[in-house]
């Protein structure tokens, strides 16, 4: 069971309760194929550094869960089809990755703050 | 003596460069978030590309890391290929 961090960029012209909806879709497909979400983080509306398919705004979510090897790719032909999805990322995180994402959630500072430039 | 070279009283304090050190060993970070956005933007510069080692000053494993942390940054359209942004 490794850790793995997913991002989504749902289209914006998705409504809240489908935005809703589809979050609820792919966590019953994780918890389905025996996975188990840590957290999710939905961003919402944000605008995009540069346009995908002619959009410039879209609606981000994280979504951190354990998972087998093998269940991402089938976890990839579920986004692929989904057509409100305009680009997904699924990174693998490390030890160190988790503890960050542990002390972020609980507020702790995670030291990048008092880094200057 | 060319006319144009100007004689100084005292010699100019030739400002030392600073010091530089990878700030992930000195602060101990060890994951760097890719969604981190603005700390990532210390090591773009105005068009958006990455800073070399010798100007952030990053060791190389880190580097890479960073490297990584801003591809998939601008993958996701956190962070821009090439803009002119006034950061």
């Amino acid at each position: 069971m490794n850790n793995y961090e997913l991002m989504v960029i749902f289209t914006p012209v998705l409504s809240e309760e489908d935005f809703k909806s589809a979050q609820k879709k792919y966590k019953d497909f994780i918890a389905e194929h025996s996975g188990s979400v840590v957290n999710s983080n939905p961003w919402g509306l944000k605008s995009l550094a540069y346009p995908i398919q002619k959009k410039t705004t879209g609606i981000y979510w994280v979504l951190e869960y354990t998972a087998t090897a093998d269940f991402n790719e089938k976890l990839k032909i579920q986004l692929l089809r989904d057509e409100n999805v305009l680009r997904h990322m699924i990174t693998k995180l490390d030890k160190y990755a988790v503890e960050y994402n542990a002390k972020k959630r609980s507020g702790v500072t995670t030291g990048t703050e008092k880094v200057e430039a | 003596m060319a006319k144009n070279e100007i004689k100084y009283l005292t010699a100019i304090k030739q400002e030392k460069p600073k010091k530089k050190f990878c700030r992930f060993k000195k602060y101990g970070i060890k994951y760097i978030d890719y969604k981190d956005i603005d700390f990532l933007k210390k090591f773009i510069n105005e068009q958006g590309k990455m800073l070399p080692r010798r100007l952030s000053g990053n060791s190389l494993k880190y580097q890479r890391k960073v490297s990584d942390a801003i591809k998939k940054a601008r993958q996701m359209a956190l962070l821009p290929y090439v803009t002119d942004l006034l950061k």
